[in-house]
């Protein structure tokens, strides 16, 4: 009966996360069984930078999500952005932090339209992100003609591929990145907002909740996170390409989903979808140790994900 | 009369908490037989046990004269058991023939189904119980006390014997009320035994023949309705005397806080001026949509008037939103807790610290000593029944959410509070809680506008009364100039002599 709700500790985070870590400990002990290297640490820098890149994008996803909206236009952003920078520096022989500022500031414009036109007309953020989808991607192929442009620039290509010590730069930004999050999340009025608007817009409103600032900022946040991700893409792929992102969008809805946050607002930790997205990445780097092909993966992929939902789902409902 | 229901020795423990312990309870044919007792008592526990919903642990449950064994909800439909609940389980967008015919539509010889004959049975069970609709019309164009109607019309043509009604009325106008009760009478006259679950005493003596009275998951007492006394139930209900069951205390009043000259709303309400000084209560009377509660959503910003003034603390108001009523010294407990008031996917704490969070925080940082402070004061203060401040606020009983909505807004620290029927379906002692709190609050000099269709609430904890009718202001009583007779005449309209 008595269910609490505590976001942050050591204790609180595996309570919570119960079910995904359990789900994480059997996929890693098949894994070890059937994989040699699956374990050495090697294969774990692999599979953390792998899945670095869908934490920035679901990172923001989170946010929308416990908003109790959807970003379905960070696939297309992701895209985008990395050729606005790309293009910046190759096309226009811009200074590279000039260029990556441009890039991810092209991203934000796209959240903060889709936040006005969200908040401004209380339109259904899936028919104005999914607008927003098709036009950032159209954007990407006419401003390249649809073909991938080529960028060797060491400090820009730096940004991907370079190391503190010994992880890669990537791993590093997503750790920041998470702290970031769960802080803005837990302890600032902004995140007490995004919980309460999502879980109860009227409430939110007649407590003098400012909904439609909030809208704007989470969206573009979103927007924001997902140009992060395409130009540490753009520089670890040493191009910008006009097809890349398709479908991250539902990797990262994925990953917010596996790690309990609710699509329909309010419920949700950082926490959570940090073991979402691990769950997703130690999947598809054990099929892809197991030589399975890619169009096999994507079978298993989505097998995997439904049962580790239903999973999920059962162990809640034991608890009520 | 025949006996159809009896439920003996009925026992059942969730975990360590004992909900039911040798609940004896019987039903006769054609009579209504109350359910009365405080949120948690476990009225909702023998219904569902009833139901089929929860197995009990002991006792047995004789329908006709026959032990049913009642495993699953399908037993209970086919032991002839119904049940109403509070909510609301139609479908919005189906017709009232296709809802009461869902799940076993009629087919034709084809196999398709045959709408006609739907339509055309059902219309007859309407006429059959006077019930005055088309059972053509959408579920959706209907008011929801006829929606209630239709759950019961629904219920009833699975040839109910037993049915229960879990507080039917909590979300009804006065005139959908009286059409319910005529409706019972029906069925009364048709042989079906019904139990009622109401906290509303008024309705107990209009409608019931016996009273069973239930405290800490055990059956007091049962008694005949005609014969109770409205103290003694309260007194077997909550297991003390309440003698001084209103608590309020008389004081001179300070300056005019707000005043409201002449507001008006098209379609809402016109030509609205009233006065609240600190220290008093005002209490606004009216039948449910006599524009009540739009006044004060409008007064509270969340609304917007066509004409008219407000002036709060002697400003005249601009405000364009309830942030800016709020920063002004207001508050406002809405009517629906669940919809407009809670955050329920959220805990105790942090619904308590929603609308003051701004003082709270610095450089947009919460301050966690100052929240866990404020709330535990508040959790004291109100003596709010919870676990843990990290506990969700949906696992909490209807009155300890009522008394943490409260908290909400008087961590804001108001100098007018609006509270929109704040006892609504919560427990006699929960009520008389909230009551000492609202004596407290305008002790200490805070202004109260008390919103409220029970008309002993008003009577008894106001200073000044307002009857709204049809969105007018029809009646402005004194201090001890009101009783709840003249009231209800101003409210319906009954009494024209000005």
């Amino acid at each position: 009966m008595n269910k609490s709700i505590k976001r942050s500790g050591l204790v609180n985070i595996i309570k919570t996360n119960l079910g995904m870590i359990s789900i994480l400990f059997v996929m890693c002990i098949l894994l070890s069984c059937l994989s040699d290297v699956f374990l050495s640490s090697n294969n774990f820098i692999t599979l953390f930078r792998q899945i670095s890149n869908n934490i920035y994008i679901a990172l923001g996803m989170a946010l929308v999500i416990i908003l109790g909206g959807i970003d379905l236009s960070v696939g297309s952003i992701v895209a985008m952005s990395g050729i606005i920078s790309v293009s910046s520096i190759a096309n226009l022989g811009m200074p590279v932090p000039l260029a990556v500022l441009f890039g991810i500031a092209g991203g934000m414009l796209c959240g903060l339209i889709n936040g006005f036109l969200i908040a401004r007309f209380k339109v259904p953020p899936f028919i104005i992100t999914l607008a927003m989808m098709n036009i950032a991607r159209g954007i990407s192929y006419l401003w390249t003609n649809a073909r991938s442009i080529r960028i060797v620039n060491e400090s820009f290509n730096a940004i991907g591929t370079g190391y503190i010590g010994a992880l890669p730069l990537p791993i590093v930004y997503s750790i920041v990145l998470i702290a970031i999050f769960s802080f803005l999340l837990n302890k600032t009025r902004f995140g007490t907002y995004v919980y309460a608007i999502g879980g109860n817009r009227e409430a939110a409103r007649l407590s003098g909740i400012p909904i439609k600032k909030v809208t704007i900022a989470v969206h573009t946040i979103s927007a924001t996170m997902a140009a992060f991700a395409g130009v540490v893409l753009a520089a670890r792929m040493y191009s910008g390409q006009p097809s890349v992102g398709e479908g991250y969008e539902m990797d990262a809805i994925t990953a917010c989903v596996l790690g309990g946050i609710s699509m329909s607002g309010g419920v949700g930790s950082i926490s959570g979808l940090f073991f979402g997205a691990v769950v997703i990445g130690v999947i598809s780097n054990g099929l892809n140790l197991c030589n399975v092909s890619s169009y096999w993966q994507l079978v298993v992929k989505g097998i995997i994900v439904a049962i580790a939902i239903i999973f999920d789902k059962l162990k809640n409902r034991q608890g009520d | 009369m025949e006996t159809i229901l009896q439920m003996k020795g009925i026992t059942k423990t969730f975990g360590n908490t004992r909900a039911l312990y040798n609940i004896s309870f019987d039903l006769n044919a054609g009579e209504i037989h109350a359910l009365l007792g405080e949120n948690g008592a476990g009225k909702s526990t023998l219904i569902k046990v009833l139901g089929g919903i929860h197995k009990p642990d002991e006792g047995e449950i004789w329908v006709n004269g026959k032990v049913a064994n009642i495993g699953c909800v399908a037993d209970a439909r086919k032991e002839g058991i119904g049940i109403i609940h509070q909510e609301i389980f139609l479908v919005q967008n189906l017709t009232i023939a296709e809802n009461i015919f869902l799940g076993r539509e009629l087919r034709n010889k084809k196999g398709y189904i045959d709408y006609k004959r739907e339509v055309e049975t059902a219309q007859k069970m309407l006429d059959n119980l006077h019930i005055n609709l088309d059972a053509a019309s959408l579920v959706k164009d209907l008011a929801i006390g006829q929606q209630q109607l239709i759950e019961i019309v629904k219920a009833v043509s699975f040839d109910v014997k037993i049915l229960v009604l879990d507080e039917p009325t909590s979300s009804l106008s006065d005139e959908e009320v009286t059409s319910l009760f005529e409706l019972m009478g029906r069925l009364k006259e048709k042989n079906v035994g019904m139990i009622y679950i109401s906290h509303r005493f008024d309705e107990l003596y209009k409608v019931t023949d016996r009273i069973t009275i239930m405290r800490d998951g055990e059956s007091v007492a049962t008694v005949e309705t005609a014969a109770a006394k409205q103290d003694e139930l309260v007194k077997l209900m909550v297991g003390r005397s309440m003698e001084s069951f209103y608590v309020k205390d008389y004081k001179e009043p300070g300056e005019v806080i707000l005043r409201v000259s002449e507001l008006s709303k098209k379609g809402y309400f016109e030509d609205i001026s009233f006065e609240v000084r600190a220290g008093e209560i005002v209490g606004f009377s009216g039948l449910v949509g006599a524009g009540r509660s739009e006044i004060m959503r409008t007064v509270f910003g969340d609304m917007r008037s066509d004409q008219g003034e407000i002036f709060f603390k002697g400003k005249k108001s601009a405000w364009k939103n309830t942030r800016d009523a709020i920063h002004a010294g207001l508050g406002m407990v809405p009517e629906d807790r669940k919809k407009l008031g809670l955050v329920l996917s959220s805990s105790v704490s942090y619904n308590i610290c929603l609308a003051c969070i701004k003082n709270l925080t610095k450089f947009e940082i919460i301050n966690r000593k100052k929240s866990v402070g404020i709330v535990e004061q508040a959790i004291k203060d109100f003596s709010i029944k919870t676990a843990s401040i990290d506990t969700l606020v949906s696992s909490l009983s209807g009155g300890n959410q009522q008394k943490v909505l409260l908290s909400k807004w008087i961590a804001t620290n108001p100098s007018l509070l609006i509270l929109d029927e704040p006892t609504r379906g919560i427990d006699v002692g929960a009520k008389q809680e909230i009551y000492r709190i609202m004596n407290e609050l305008v002790c200490r000099g805070m202004a109260i506008i008390l919103i409220s269709s029970e008309l002993p609430e008003i009577v008894n904890m106001s200073d000044v009364v307002y009857v709204v009718r049809n969105g007018k202001i029809v009646k402005r009583f004194e201090r001890d100039s009101f009783d709840q007779e003249n009231i209800m005449a101003y409210a319906t309209g009954g009494s024209m002599n000005e």
